[in-house]
């Protein structure tokens, strides 16, 4: 490690003040303190010092969501062998599915990662972690076959518009990983959408058909897969959305290090569970009678209500708002779901809504509880 | 009483630092709605622009004799008939824009910008100016829907005034339209740009805080 901290000492000069490249500071401490703990401390006041700082906590995300991301590239290689009609060793699945989805992942973090050091050097800013977790985010929760200059289109797209026009990490109003995806469905809907983007096309076989459970469903089809298989996620689907099993082992890192909000989790589950039981009972078509314990295996529900509902810039921030905020989210997004097939991804849209109305609940909440108070003060003063 | 103008600001003022659309923030609806296609945002930026600089100068003439508290419904009468010629005459000369542009040429009556310059410039300046002032912010409104019909149009559905300008190459290569700038969404979206770009450029336009 020496020799790393040595290349950068020799060339800090460049980038203090006067130096050559003094505006490119924030690119250099980025990188500074992306390698080591910087030796600065704040000089006045007390403070708890505590090892969590947003490096941290977005490194936590990215922890979690590594299960979901190594069993999608397994996934994808095991849907195309799947539809080519060959078998293969696990191990070539993976690799298969490695090299489609590697691309996906560097394309991200590149234009994303170029865009947020670009405002930073332009506003004089230091560059900071928020990118790392969409980055990764974003190649998850899109098809595999689509095209990278789509992907770093939505990217940018979702970095400037969702993010940096409103000033940045912890500023923005919607979730910029979901921003990337709702750009890419309407802008470009042939390739996020339909029974021929979910999985990449063998080059043996003339015709296939990969539509998701909810694709087929939304058709009136019969569904092909059990519930074990919804569970495990070796269903087509985006890339790292479709194993429940992955998703809990990453929800279960987030509890245990409380980095996600357990009320937003539950409260999610809770609404789209209750909201598939009515569907159930109505049951006027096949959407509405999946069982409603499926409802929740299937599609983005799982991953986006544990790794994108609870993002704690867009979440609500009391309390009884996370509570209202989850519920509403999972409510919506069965709503969606059942009623619009052209939209069988209710989750998306159903997180995008919640996230704008997200400070109107807790102004609720807030003014709700200034009422309670002023009524026992009354009470007791009276 | 009223100002001396000169009459270069007049027109100069409304094209940027105080555009109908992106300083003022009227006429926005309208221009999230014919902006998909470049052709229609013209004409509908002329039809504007000729309703604003006719109706200025008729209620500056007017603007001694207009009893104060029925001002609104005589300069309402003098648009609705401005409106409802222009309307005529581009269904008997240009029947096909008039077809896409619809509703929204009648709808120009309610167009904040007009009623905006006639209380705030005609009813207290001459016709001249009244004219000039209507001239210069029926551009500055044209001005910005043209340019977010250009892009939307390019990017939207690869044209130019409906002639293919995208080569057919880049469509082999898999190039394809984004499908999103043909939505109003994108145009309010477009139009954000415009106004981020603008007061980036142009600082003494941002709000004091």
């Amino acid at each position: 490690m020496k020799f790393i901290e040595k290349f950068f000492n020799k060339y800090e000069h460049l980038f203090l003040e006067g130096g050559k490249y003094e505006k490119l500071r924030p690119a250099y401490m980025a990188m500074f303190t992306f390698m080591f703990t910087p030796d600065e401390t704040t000089k006045k006041g007390a403070h708890i010092r505590d090892a969590v700082d947003l490096k941290r906590v977005m490194f936590t995300v990215v922890l979690a969501l590594i299960p979901a991301t190594l069993f999608g590239m397994w996934n994808v290689g095991h849907q195309y062998y799947l539809q080519a009609g060959t078998e293969v060793s696990n191990m070539e699945q993976f690799m298969y599915g490695f090299w489609k989805v590697l691309p996906m992942i560097i394309v991200s973090y590149a234009v994303g990662l170029g865009i947020e050091f670009y405002f930073a050097v332009l506003r004089g800013h230091e560059v900071n972690e928020g990118y790392l977790v969409s980055g990764l985010l974003i190649p998850l929760i899109m098809p595999v076959t689509i095209p990278l200059w789509i992907l770093a289109v939505s990217v940018a797209f979702a970095v400037v518009i969702g993010k940096e026009v409103f000033g940045g990490t912890g500023m923005n109003i919607v979730n910029p990983a979901l921003t990337a995806r709702a750009f890419a469905f309407f802008a470009y809907p042939t390739f996020m959408s339909g029974n021929e983007v979910w999985i990449p096309k063998p080059e043996t076989v003339d015709a296939y058909s990969g539509e998701t459970i909810l694709g087929a469903l939304g058709q009136g089809h019969e569904i092909a897969y059990t519930w074990k298989e919804m569970f495990m996620g070796t269903i087509p689907g985006s890339v790292g959305e479709t194993s429940v099993v992955m998703i809990l082992i990453g929800a279960v890192l987030l509890l245990l290090t409380r980095v996600a909000s357990w009320r937003i989790m539950v409260s999610g589950f809770l609404g789209a569970a209750l909201m598939a039981l009515v569907f159930n009972l109505w049951g006027a078509n096949t959407l509405m009678q999946l069982p409603w314990w499926q409802h929740l295996l299937v599609g983005g529900l799982a991953f986006g209500v544990v790794f994108m509902a609870t993002d704690p810039v867009t979440a609500a921030q009391t309390r009884r708002g996370k509570w209202i905020y989850g519920f509403l989210i999972g409510v919506f997004a069965i709503l969606i779901r059942v009623f619009n097939p052209a939209y069988p991804e209710g989750v998306m849209l159903a997180i995008l809504l919640l996230n704008v109305v997200a400070p109107t609940i807790d102004y609720y909440v807030v003014q709700a509880n200034i009422k309670k108070r002023m009524k026992r003060f009354e009470k007791q003063t009276a | 009483m009223a100002k001396k103008h000169k009459w270069q600001d007049l027109i100069k003022d409304p094209l940027n630092e105080n555009n109908p659309i992106t300083v003022q923030v009227l006429g926005i609806c309208s221009a999230l709605a014919i902006t998909v296609k470049l052709m229609p945002a013209i004409v509908m930026s002329l039809s504007v622009m000729v309703v604003v600089a006719l109706s200025n100068v008729i209620v500056s003439l007017l603007r001694n004799y207009i009893p104060n508290r029925i001002r609104i419904i005589v300069q309402l009468l003098v648009v609705a008939t401005l409106v409802i010629l222009v309307d005529q005459i581009l269904k008997a000369y240009a029947y096909d824009v008039s077809k896409e542009l619809s509703v929204f040429v009648g709808l120009i009556i309610t167009n904040c910008i007009v009623m905006g310059r006639l209380e705030a410039f005609a009813l207290a300046n001459k016709p001249w100016d009244s004219f000039l002032d209507g001239i210069g912010n029926g551009a500055g409104y044209g001005l910005v829907l043209i340019i977010v019909a250009f892009f939307r149009e390019l990017l939207g559905s690869g044209t130019l005034f409906d002639h293919k300008v995208i080569p057919q190459w880049l469509y082999d290569h898999g190039y394809v339209n984004n499908a999103m700038m043909l939505l109003p969404a994108m145009a309010l979206i477009t139009v954000g740009i415009f106004i981020w770009v603008q007061r980036s450029m142009f600082p003494q336009l941002t709000e004091k805080e």
